[in-house]
């Protein structure tokens, strides 16, 4: 037992501070304080990881093997309010694969104290939608010999229509524009295609209006006591301008904007919070560690890393290691060229040579030689 | 103005479309128009497509006009008196053919009753969505979509007599179910495509309940004494053959029993069951790798001299041999002319399958199962009237697959049994349950076909009743002895010397990347270094230079042929990597092998 102590145990501060915490609330005397530690220290030491094991491969295959049971689950909400988000599978690749344009973004968008009533967020809601010359349109019609586009705008005050009108005469600088009340006539060369016509049919319908570029679907829905506006598109930044919107809670699980708008730290606990809820909705339960420390993986960097051939894998120093994964001739060829050297210290180059590899048993060696007699 | 599109291509615009398309479809009916011709009016893009072009999939439906089906029962009368045709009833527009593009438009009724006034179509019948090998299936309609397709694809794996002439015929590979029957619940595909002549199954007499978990996890528990009396007996004939080849300069096979001294000869002893004309005659028993046709052959690559040397030397043995695992008895020889005219010659081995456990048996609905046990008759269950039941179903295979198809065809099949005549269960068109149940009381039973069964062990009651009846089984396709394998050591491949892969070569089991991960994960370095120690080799390597040097055993000295050094030592490593380090210099990549000192 005296030997016991002398091996000091750092206890993590937040471990410690409970402790004492404890002590205090449950009125603890000395010994009883350091019986507890003991205990503590005992299951901490019983809880972390042993020299020479493979941890990257334990946390792999505890996130794997659940998520092959996450294919044929999907559960759809249909009927209820809010913007359909990938779920399941897809989205965890998408996560891990760290896409820079994921299929489905969902700002949450909370809002100051000020603003937070129906009314007042469902006006923020309308500010920030993005409005094309679509939206105001009641018909369009092409005349195909005069080479002519009509526009017919729907009922609105006569300021919008004029500001409508400013817009498109600002974007088609090139083209002739009349206007009469509502309707708006754009006209081409004499001599362009009817392709031409159609594809200046699509530019004006396009046309950006009003509200923030990107921004569609907006809603507004109530949660515990705050209205909150959900929303898709890629603008989180221009968002967080508006005043009326609280930066604080704000959130998109777009994790590049977030790395790009709040920074890098904020994105890994954006791709904590995603895989962790993605996994959840599923009905799977995943230690924390494990995502965390294919987070870590990801972003310690300071740039997000996809897991794949362009990201961690990439990353390795062996040679061997990253030719046996993917592109084996792109590495092979550019690692001779640099004169690369393979000193077979991980895992798999040492499989591939059928060399005890370097972790459980086969990571220690005797340093003492016996005399050989 | 909405656009006009025939095949595509604009070619009008109108201002009425709902009339325009009245006209076609007016005209297409009349016959002034071929009746290949589709249209529809899309709405949300605001064009009306013509579509006449070929590859458009097109289905027929009824037409229904002011909430009427233009089919009535006089039509019926006389198509029953061969008085009309199908292409008439097309030409007098009361059929007609619509394709996807058209559907769209349409607003097609499921059944007569359903029609309305809006109505534009009605479904020739509801069973018409079904395929062949769905429509294979009784009580289709209460089974879940996914359960029927799984259905559809097992009868087609169901072991049964594919056709009636198979004893002339040499095909590779077959299965021939010895008894098959008919089955008790049948449904209309039966009829059509004279499933008498090609049956693939049996009826039998079926309990829904667990029995000493042998039947857990989609097992089943099958009668020793029902196999006995030939349930699913099943015949594998397989055809082997040999051809005498002509080969350049005149030389040819030779098919007969091979002189001894010919390169490759087995031994007298391989030769054994092998008549004088090189065949092994019908009903010899045959084993694995062992010989049924003698054949020898000329040897592929003469030299300049070879060429004229004409004995033993010259020819190889290339026998044909039973395939390993395989086994059998010889059923028929057929001895013909292949296509230049030479001699061919085509055994056909029968090897006969009863079930064992492991085969795979399946109902008509989607469920599947592994014979788990084969249990004598005086330790099966058995009923008040003394019926044992030849196979035992775990029930916990009903509630989450939801194969109410099934429960109802047991059911039936109890009442075909009882009535001694087949009871049709086509998909929309099958009897009700209740009417079902009360023919059962009828004959005395408990209407939901529950029975009190006894332990055949002890002879106790078993305290609850037992769904037990009659249902069609398949034998399907996947028996175990056809893929039962096991190596220790064989035969490996050439350019890696790893092992082979496949049963056929005596290959191994796949150790792969993530059972490779698993032996990580543990630790367990040494298990994983033995394990892929398959392609092992000491290469000598030059300490200078860092190639593979040369190991002279005939002046017992290495060399490295490279720098001329003698500083050589020898490294274990796998081959393959060996082989990666040659095509790595053979693209000019130079891998230098530093050895560590020891």
């Amino acid at each position: 037992m005296s030997e016991k102590s002398q091996i000091d145990y750092e206890l993590p501060k937040k471990i410690l501070e409970e402790i004492n915490n404890i002590a205090k609330t449950k009125k603890l005397s000395a010994t009883q304080k350091n019986k507890l530690k003991e205990r503590i220290i005992k299951e901490y030491e019983k809880n972390s990881f042993e020299p020479g094991e493979a941890l990257g491969i334990i946390a792999a295959q505890s996130i794997s093997e659940p998520a092959t049971q996450m294919t044929m689950r999907t559960y759809h909400f249909v009927g209820t309010a809010g913007i359909q988000v990938t779920l399941g599978l897809p989205r965890l690749i998408e996560i891990f694969d760290a896409k820079k344009e994921p299929s489905r973004v969902v700002m949450t968008l909370y809002l100051n104290k000020k603003f937070n009533t129906k009314e007042k967020s469902e006006k923020v809601a309308q500010k920030i939608t993005e409005k094309k010359l679509r939206n105001y349109i009641e018909t369009i019609s092409l005349d195909l010999t005069a080479k002519k586009i009509k526009v017919k705008l729907k009922k609105l005050k006569k300021s919008e229509i004029k500001d409508i009108i400013e817009i498109v005469k600002k974007k088609f600088k090139n083209y002739k524009i009349k206007y009469l009340k509502d309707t708006i006539s754009v006209s081409l060369k004499k001599d362009s295609s009817i392709k031409d016509l159609q594809k200046l049919k699509k530019k004006l319908l396009e046309v950006h209006i009003a509200g923030i570029p990107t921004v569609k679907n907006v809603i507004v829905i109530k949660q515990n006591n705050d209205w909150l506006i959900k929303a898709s598109g890629f603008n989180f930044k221009e968002i967080l301008k508006f005043d009326e919107i609280d930066k604080t809670r704000s959130y998109t699980n777009n994790i590049y904007e977030v790395m790009g708008v709040l920074g890098i730290e904020a994105a890994r606990n954006v791709i904590i919070k995603e895989i962790k809820d993605t996994l959840e909705q599923q009905g799977l339960d995943i230690d924390d560690r494990y995502i965390k420390l294919v987070t870590d993986m990801m972003t310690f960097t300071g740039e997000i890393k996809p897991i794949g051939r362009y990201g961690v894998a990439g990353m390795k120093s062996s040679v061997l290691v990253r030719a046996g994964f993917e592109e084996t001739v792109k590495h092979l060829v550019k690692a001779s060229v640099t004169n690369e050297v393979d000193d077979f210290s991980s895992l798999f180059d040492n499989v591939m040579v059928n060399q005890q590899i370097p972790a459980g048993t086969g990571m220690f060696e005797l340093i003492a030689k016996m005399n050989e007699k | 103005m909405s656009d006009i599109f025939i095949d595509g291509k604009y070619i009008a615009a109108t201002k009425n479309p709902e009339k325009l398309i009245n006209i076609i479809k007016e005209k297409r009916r009349r016959g002034e128009i071929p009746n290949e011709v589709n249209v529809t009016y899309l709405k949300h893009i605001d064009a009306l497509k013509i579509l006449t072009d070929s590859g458009r999939l097109r289905r027929p439906l009824i037409i229904v006009e002011d909430g009427k089906p233009k089919l009535t029962k006089e039509h019926l009368e006389k198509i029953r008196k061969n008085k009309l045709t199908w292409t008439d009833l097309i030409n007098q527009g009361i059929i007609e053919y619509l394709d996807a593009e058209e559907e769209e438009n349409a607003y097609i009724a499921l059944n007569e009753n359903d029609i309305t006034k809006e109505h534009t179509h009605l479904e020739i019948d509801p069973l018409v969505i079904l395929g062949i090998s769905t429509s294979f299936a009784p009580f289709i309609e209460f089974n879940r979509g996914d359960r029927v397709n799984y259905g559809a694809k097992m009868i087609g794996q169901a072991i049964g007599i594919y056709a009636l002439n198979y004893l002339k015929r040499v095909d590779t590979k077959t299965n021939i179910m010895i008894y098959p029957q008919n089955p008790l619940v049948k449904t209309h595909m039966y009829d059509i495509l004279n499933y008498e002549n090609h049956p693939s199954g049996q009826n039998i007499t079926i309990a829904v309940m667990s029995f000493e978990g042998y039947n857990m996890e989609d097992a089943i528990i099958i009668n020793k004494s029902s196999i006995e009396r030939g349930l699913l007996w099943s015949y594998l004939f397989r055809t082997y053959e040999a051809e005498e080849k002509r080969y350049m300069g005149g030389q040819e096979d030779i098919i007969g029993i091979p002189d001894p001294g010919v390169k490759g000869y087995q031994g007298e002893d391989a030769y054994k069951h092998l008549d004088e004309d090189g065949i092994a005659s019908p009903e010899t028993k045959l084993k694995s790798d062992e010989v049924v046709i003698g054949k020898v052959s000329p040897l592929r690559f003469l030299g300049s001299l070879d060429q004229f040397i004409t004995g033993l030397e010259n020819i190889r043995e290339t026998s044909v041999k039973i395939r390993h695992g395989e086994e059998g008895i010889v059923d028929r020889v057929f001895l013909t002319e292949g296509q230049e005219g030479s001699k061919l010659v085509k055994v056909v081995l029968r090897d006969l399958k009863r079930p064992e456990i492991g085969d795979k048996l399946a109902s008509r609905h989607g469920q599947k199962g592994v014979i788990g046990l084969i249990l004598p008759q005086e330790e099966m269950p058995f009923s008040e009237n003394g019926v044992v039941p030849d196979l035992i179903f775990n029930p916990h295979g009903i509630p989450s697959r939801m194969t109410i198809g099934q429960l109802l065809e047991i059911l039936t099949g109890k009442i075909a049994a009882l009535e001694g005549k087949q009871i049709d269960g086509s998909g929309f068109h099958s009897t009700p349950e209740k009417k079902l149940r009360e023919i059962l009381e009828s004959y005395g039973f408990r209407n939901d076909g529950k029975e009190t069964l006894y332990n055949g062990r002890t002879g106790e009651r078993f305290e609850s009743q037992i769904f037990i009846g009659n249902i069609f089984y398949q034998k399907l396709d996947h028996l175990v002895s056809n893929k039962l394998h096991s190596r220790s050591k064989g035969p490996v491949t050439l350019l890696t010397k790893q092992p082979t892969e496949g049963k056929s070569k005596k290959g191994g089991l796949r150790l792969g990347e993530m059972e490779k991960d698993c032996l990580i994960a543990h630790g367990a370095s040494l298990v994983l270094k033995e394990r892929f120690s398959s392609d092992k080799a000491k290469v000598p390597i030059c300490k200078d230079c860092g190639l593979v040097a040369i190991h002279d055993r005939i002046k017992n000295k290495k060399y490295c042929p490279i720098c001329g050094g003698t500083n050589i030592v020898d490294v274990e490593m796998s081959y393959a990597f060996k082989l990666l380090l040659d095509e790595l210099k053979s693209m000019l990549i130079y891998p230098k092998i530093v050895p560590k000192e020891d």
